[in-house]
């Protein structure tokens, strides 16, 4: 595992409780590095950060990692850089190439790089999965290419983005301002100290160019998102809507067809299924065969990401591990 | 629509109220006294009304059963509504122009404008409803509403469209 901030330690201590028979057998934060052949003593390793600050010992790095921890699976779950994605392209790359199958939860290599990336896991035999990417707990990637095999999606939308959610629901509900819902957020831990990337419609847009790209093949990139962030809404606005029993929430859609990727405020009416409140992802997939399927939940967190992530891994245990 | 009523006292009341009854708005009635498409001893009348499509097929059942005969369903227009929110500095922009650019394409008005006063610090928002004759001449509309709010620096919130 390399990264073990707020999702990798989520995921050490799920294993640790759960057990699902996975071991850990290399972790690296920033600064150091732990390794072991027979399997790491999770708990230890957790107690030891929560100290320290370090998973293990300085001078052992992601690269040590890769190279000498024996691993079926890479987790990868460093910060996003949704500019250059790296360090975790180059990191999810050099383990494809290794013959070890790939799960991230960082958008930053999917959003950018995937056809590369799936074409190496392809040459190598292997799977590079990324559940955890869109929609935090939600089994989306999941729902769109195993559970609605054989469907064509004809149009995806929803709420993709948590913080903003929050917000337009705060604004709504008490009538504060875009200003003072965004402090309450913060002060929530629901909004980073720089909103920028929730609050114009960066995370989200990031999101359907992962969607369009992995369900459609669309080779979008960033700057093909029609994007439209919620940081001019006024209380006014909510209040005008709200009159006539409609709302505003900030949506992702992606028209297939059209190849339209566009995230923006709009208005919805307030029983709509993907109006849903405080920080929860709400997901609609309209398709031909199974109609209307509406996916709801936790869109971050340390244990909900973590599910995404597991799930992921037990997936390529069960229908991956061995065949190559 | 176009019907015809007999010649009776009462009928064109009788003809009226089924349309009240199931959620029609009478925009207009007409009486024909002299029409060659009726036959001697009824009535010709056009009303011109907004209904939404399930409400038009109930009211079609109504008048039928209480004897009327419809003779035309004419073509449908400005029934394609949608509200929009303006953000932005919508007064110092020239409103009346931004209005102007929708109502004079013939295809499409503005049928509602409802402003608030700002909030301090805060630009005006506002809501506007757009009609038209039809989904086209709708989204030439908004295409018009779209280029207009770029160039004022306008935020325009547009509703989700849902499946029909």
């Amino acid at each position: 595992m390399i990264g073990f901030g707020s999702v990798g330690r989520g995921i050490a201590e799920c294993i640790a409780e759960k057990g699902l028979d996975i071991e850990i057998t290399g972790i690296a934060d920033s600064r150091s590095g732990v390794i072991s052949k027979t399997g790491i003593d999770i708990r230890s390793v957790l107690t030891k950060k929560q100290e320290t600050g370090l998973c293990g010992e300085e001078g052992i790095t992601p690269e040590d990692i890769l190279e000498r921890a024996e691993y079926d699976v890479l987790v990868e779950v460093t910060p996003t850089d949704a500019v250059t994605g790296e360090p975790a392209c180059t990191n999810i790359q050099r383990a494809l190439e290794k013959g070890a199958h790939v799960v991230t939860s960082n958008k930053g290599p999917i959003a950018l790089k995937f056809s590369e990336l799936m074409r190496i896991a392809e040459e190598n035999g292997v799977q590079l999965r990324y559940e955890a990417t869109v929609c935090g707990a939600i089994p989306l990637m999941h729902t769109l290419r195993q559970g609605l095999a054989g469907n064509t999606i004809q149009k995806l939308y929803g709420v993709f983005n948590g913080t903003c959610n929050y917000i337009l629901t705060r604004m709504a509900d008490e009538g504060l301002t875009y200003q003072q819902a965004l402090l309450e957020a913060r002060e929530m831990g629901y909004a980073e100290a720089d909103p920028t990337y929730d609050v114009q419609g960066i995370d989200a847009a990031i999101k359907l160019v992962i969607l369009a790209n992995a369900v459609w093949g669309l080779n979008k990139t960033l700057d093909d998102v029609d994007r439209t962030g919620i940081d001019l809404l006024t209380s006014d606005a909510l209040a005008l809507a709200e009159r006539e029993e409609h709302t505003i929430r900030l949506i992702g859609e992606i028209l297939p067809d059209e190849g339209v990727l566009r995230v923006s405020p709009r208005i919805l009416n307030k029983n709509h299924p993907v109006v849903v409140r405080g920080t929860l992802n709400a997901v609609m997939i309209e398709t031909d065969m199974a109609g209307e399927i509406t996916l709801i939940g936790k869109g971050a967190g340390s244990r909900e990401t973590a599910s995404a992530i597991i799930s992921d891994l037990l997936f390529i245990r069960d229908f991956h591990a061995g065949r190559s | 629509m176009k019907l015809e009523i007999k010649d009776m006292p009462g009928q064109l009341v009788a003809a009226l109220r089924p349309i009240s009854d199931v959620g029609g708005n009478i925009i207009a009635v007409i009486h024909q006294h002299e029409s060659a498409t009726v036959r001697t001893g009824t009535l010709g009348v056009q009303i011109v009304l907004e209904i939404s499509e399930s409400g038009l097929s109930e009211l079609i059942r109504l008048l039928k059963a209480g004897g009327v005969t419809i003779l035309r369903i004419g073509e449908e227009r400005m029934l394609i509504r949608r509200s929009f929110i303006l953000i932005g500095h919508l007064m110092h922009t020239d409103l009346s122009d931004t209005v102007d650019r929708i109502d004079s394409t013939g295809f499409a008005e503005v049928a509602e404008l409802t402003m608030m006063m700002p909030a301090i610090n805060e630009p005006t928002s506002a809501k506007m409803i757009i009609k038209s004759e039809s989904m086209e001449g709708l989204l030439k509309a908004l295409e018009i509403l779209r280029k207009t709010a770029d160039q004022k620096e306008i935020l325009i919130i547009e509703p989700l469209e849902e499946k029909q």
